[in-house]
């Protein structure tokens, strides 16, 4: 058995919690079954079933702590999993930083448990292959996908009487579509909470009418233009920049985020004054769930406030050593924007480029956030409020600081998952002046 | 997954929740034990004959048991000891004409026959939307053997005590030198890999990797400027030994900068790392323009990494990557007109048996042998890398041997095989390249690195970065990437250094795949010369 109800976890987790000597444990159970498939070339290649379940038992003796797990649940395995983190712990070095175990707090339940997802067949995931292939093959254009769906529960206890336990959902989609003579490429994602949200076959035709309209493309020169960055296209850019709003890093003089002469910029103007960044477990159309990785409860909190920053993360023990409010790490981000869609911002555009989506993004200085990466799948000249002709992609150089300093307006959020970190996102389509490219890509 | 998803388990927070792999917390000593052979035999049997009986018409079995440890410190602290053990059973059959897999953790005979039972129906359901027949290329099978890794000391045998104190001898080293911040890690990894199939083979492989990073930072609060200098090392397909820092393994390089190749003094790499960064703080921005690059392997590992090795993987050419990792640019018919990939003086060869490399093994994980074949020949593509449903595409009569899965619990694919730059044919050392230099720069070590889904632009950072000006290095310079479009790169290509210069760079992580899986892989050289290179100004001013 992979997915436990609360009442079975907490029985669980209490006999495991109880049978340990130790001053302080923690123990965690996580379950979860995994569906997908991948088609490639009109046809499907791999699919599969993963289910898995694991205990994990944490053990502390003063400042020294030990972690020990098992996927085995009758008594004498849970016997043998606490002793074996006791007699880690007893073995490992003397943690300084090391932080007693949570005391008991309240979460209050987000909605991350969709049933129309828990009841994905192989069929349905077949049925998503072919919707996606039929209509590619006949209008001769090749689809490769993926789509991964799963539902997992997390649940946890602890010798100072702190319990959890939600269960959650997750539906991902994304296909390229390439011309069958390889000269056009499109792409879509789909990053739904019910099942209900999400169709292939109209999905589909999104990344086909990218992909017949990106044939040709011409060479345009490198260099700074007004570019409207598609959801996609700046969700890569703004996940990055987001892993460096960690306090410690700041305080120690290597974020972006330090302040020249020691201390970070919580508090300072960085961004343009549109810009405003939230997280908020429980909202609706991006739920995540209501602890961090800590068990630290999550809150709603404003992370940039018009350009302001107003939060940075703070681990446990950073907190307590600066006396700073000790919240649990953000697991979603909201980005604010207007009501325009992406071909509103088309529309008020004199000259520019609109970009799909960007690819292979990597940090090239740390000091500024300076972010290298190309764009893809569909990469079109607009003049005077219109797509005019597809242009061949571009590496660029460029920050997002810079870049959310550089904001010509902001279109409606949409939901997004991913980037780099595994958060829930709800990112607007940008239009930016001076955006950077520094050189063309003939890759297709 | 990249090297940061992978070090974020130096925060693990509620007992072990984001372990690597969905791997099981073990401690120490349990990672010298391995599953007996006869088990894992009569489960890969059960599984053989389910398959059978179910109607496929080819089976394949592998009973793995992936074994990973992870010390992080940071300056004069433990961060944290992760010992991590999967082990699972994965079957691969075809019926109908097409693939299905399934995977268990149930080591039972029942649980085996059940995993094939599902794969088969796996297989039959997804017939029906199948293009074509799956075409194997044929192997012998090997009947029952045997290959391990050549160690001279298993790492996973030495106390974590002793892992502990060298790092934090490493970070204390830096600390003295100068560093402001340092975080080393020390990674393990043992995979005990049990194959068979229904052509007879029964293989039994152990296979061990180690990689010991670092990077140290230096700040200056005035000026709030930042600067970090990695480790010059590589992972190995080694043991304990590669870390005793024996002399042979030190390459003095002609401005005094020191690399490694088979045996890593870190203590003193993390001592010249410190002096490093703190030299960047002050050293001067790159004047942007061309450049002729000298390039040293500790850093051309990652080029040829990025702008041969995944271009030439034949099921990206095919397109079966094109929704992940991409396509590539050196398409079948580029095979054909033998398409001119560099100059005359590049040949590009794989292969899964270099001593010490990563990649190295006896058998892939579809029981082929490995094998050296080339690439590209005196510049000319010759070849790509095809694993056995995918040779008879290229009119081989065989699998390259380079198949591979990075659990059990995954199904295996076509993967990169180490792919290596034959060194020069004629005497030249690293000096001898630089004298005939009137302007370049000299990079060693690897940093930013990007290519598109087609593998034409290319951009590269580095570690270290040298001005060379009429044939002497003058000094370090910072800020620079370099900007390339892979053919044009490869002829660019002037000189390289001989076989006394050749050393192997190599990547721990590299990602394929969905669901995403990751692979080891190594890449050798000699330090080469390339004419021209567009060199941009990486820096920038925050308002």
């Amino acid at each position: 058995m992979s997915m436990f109800n609360e009442t079975d976890a907490r029985a669980l987790l209490d006999k495991v919690v109880k049978l340990s000597k130790s001053d302080e444990c923690t123990a965690t159970l996580e379950g979860k079954v995994e569906g997908n498939v991948r088609f490639a070339l009109n046809t499907v290649s791999t699919s599969g079933i993963v289910s898995d379940c694991t205990l994990a038992v944490n053990a502390a003796y003063g400042k020294r702590s030990g972690t020990a797990t098992t996927n085995a649940f009758d008594d004498a395995s849970l016997e043998r999993v606490v002793r074996r983190a006791e007699e880690l712990a007893r073995l490992a070095p003397e943690n300084r930083e090391f932080m007693p175990a949570l005391e008991k707090q309240a979460y209050r339940p987000s909605a991350t448990f969709y049933p129309s997802v828990a009841a994905i067949t192989p069929e349905y995931r077949a049925q998503v292959a072919a919707d996606s292939i039929g209509p590619c093959r006949a209008e001769k254009m090749v689809a490769a996908g993926f789509l991964a769906d799963g539902q997992e529960f997390t649940a946890f206890a602890n010798s100072k009487g702190n319990f959890g336990y939600q269960r959650s959902t997750s539906l991902d989609y994304t296909c390229t579509v390439r011309t069958a003579d390889d000269r056009g490429s499109g792409w879509v994602g789909r990053n739904v909470g019910d099942v209900s949200e999400f169709d292939a076959k109209s999905a589909i035709r999104t990344a086909m009418t990218k992909a017949a309209g990106s044939v040709d493309a011409k060479a345009l020169e490198p260099g700074k233009y007004t570019v409207i960055l598609e959801p996609e296209a700046a969700l890569g850019l703004v996940t990055f920049m987001m892993r460096f709003f960690d306090a410690r890093e700041a305080d120690e003089g290597r974020s972006f985020l330090s302040k020249r002469g020691g201390g970070n910029r919580l508090g300072e103007q960085v961004f343009d004054s549109r810009v405003s960044i939230h997280t908020d477990p429980w909202d609706p159309a991006v739920p995540v769930l209501p602890w961090d990785q800590d068990g630290r409860p999550r809150e709603k909190l404003a992370i940039v406030d018009k350009g302001k920053v107003t939060h940075l993360d703070y681990s446990r023990y950073w907190a307590k050593l600066k006396g700073a409010r000790d919240t649990g790490q953000p697991g979603n981000f909201i980005m604010a924007g207007g009501d325009k869609s992406t071909a509103d911002l088309v529309r008020s555009t004199k000259r520019g480029i609109l970009v799909t989506r960007t690819w292979y993004i990597r940090m090239v200085d740390p000091q500024t956030v300076l972010l290298t990466g190309l764009t893809r799948d569909g990469t079109f000249y607009v003049e005077d409020g219109e797509i005019r002709y597809p242009v061949k992609n571009f590496r660029f150089n460029e920050s997002p600081v810079i870049m959310l300093n550089n904001v010509e307006e902001f279109g409606r959020p949409e939901r997004l998952a991913g980037g780099f970190g595994s958060r829930l996102l709800m990112v607007p389509p940008m239009k930016l002046r001076d955006f950077t490219f520094t050189s063309l890509s003939d890759a297709v | 997954m990249d090297r940061r998803d992978f070090l974020t388990i130096g925060g693990l927070g509620l007992a072990g929740l984001a372990l690597p792999f969905g791997a099981r917390a073990v401690a120490a000593e349990e990672l010298l034990s391995a599953l007996d052979v006869s088990l894992k035999r009569s489960l890969a049997d059960a599984a053989l004959e389910a398959a059978t009986k179910a109607g496929a018409t080819y089976c394949d079995v592998r009973v793995g048991r992936y074994l990973r440890q992870f010390i992080l410190t940071r300056e004069d602290r433990v961060q944290n000891v992760v010992n991590t053990e999967s082990t699972g059973i994965g079957v691969r059959v075809i019926l109908n004409g097409t693939w299905g897999f399934a995977a268990t953790s149930d080591l039972t005979k029942a649980g085996a026959s059940a995993a094939a039972t599902q794969a088969a129906a796996i297989a039959r359901a997804n017939s029906r939307v199948q293009a074509g027949p799956v075409q194997l290329a044929k192997v012998k099978g090997a009947g029952t053997v045997n290959w391990s890794t050549p160690l001279r000391t298993n790492a996973m045998a030495v106390p974590i005590k002793d892992k502990a104190e060298l790092l934090l001898a490493v970070n204390a080293a830096a600390m003295k030198a100068g560093a402001d911040f340092v975080n080393s890690n020390l990674f393990v990894v043992n995979e005990q890999k049990y194959f068979a199939s229904t052509d007879g083979s029964y293989i039994d492989q152990d296979i061990h990797r180690i990689w010991a990073p670092f990077t140290v930072t230096a700040v200056d609060k005035a000026s709030g400027k930042f600067r970090t200098r990695e480790g010059l090392s590589s992972p190995m397909g080694m043991g304990w030994e590669f870390l005793s820092g024996d002399p042979s393994g030190r390459h003095v390089m002609p401005n005094g900068v020191v690399n490694y190749s088979t045996a890593y003094d870190m203590v003193q790499d993390a001592t010249a790392a410190a002096q490093h960064a703190r030299e960047k703080l002050k050293a001067p921005s790159v004047k942007p323009g061309k450049y002729d690059l000298v390039l040293d392997p500790s850093h051309l590992w990652l080029t040829i990494h990025e702008s041969v090795g995944h271009p030439l993987e034949l099921d990206r050419v095919l397109g079966y990557e094109a929704n992940y990792a991409g396509t590539s640019f050196a398409t079948l018919d580029k095979l054909k007109s033998r398409f001119r990939y560099g100059s005359e003086k590049v040949t590009l060869y794989a292969d899964r048996i270099q001593p010490n490399s990563l990649g190295a093994a006896a058998y892939d994980d579809e029981g082929v042998p490995t094998q050296r074949w080339d690439l590209v020949k005196d510049g000319i593509l010759v070849n790509y890398q095809a694993i056995r449903d995918q040779a008879h595409i290229i009119g081989e009569p065989s699998s390259h041997g380079c198949c591979y899965a990075d659990s059990w619990s995954n199904v295996q694919f076509q993967r990169m095989a180490n792919v290596s730059l034959a060194p020069g044919q004629q005497k030249m050392s690293v000096a001898d390249m630089i004298k005939d230099v009137e302007n370049g720069i000299y990079i060693i070590g690897d940093g930013s690195f990007s290519i598109d889904q087609q593998r034409f632009n290319a951009q590269f950072g580095g570690q270290l970065f040298y001005e060379i000006k009429n044939g002497r290095i003058t000094g370090m310079i910072e800020d620079v990437a370099y900007q390339i479009r892979t053919p044009e790169f490869w002829n660019s290509c002037a000189a390289i250094c001989d076989q006394g210069d050749y050393r192997m760079g190599g990547s721990f992580f590299d990602g394929k795949g969905q669901p995403s899986q990751v692979s080891a892989v190594s890449h050798g050289s000699s330090t080469t010369r390339f004419n021209g290179v567009n060199v941009i100004n990486t820096a920038r001013k925050l308002g």
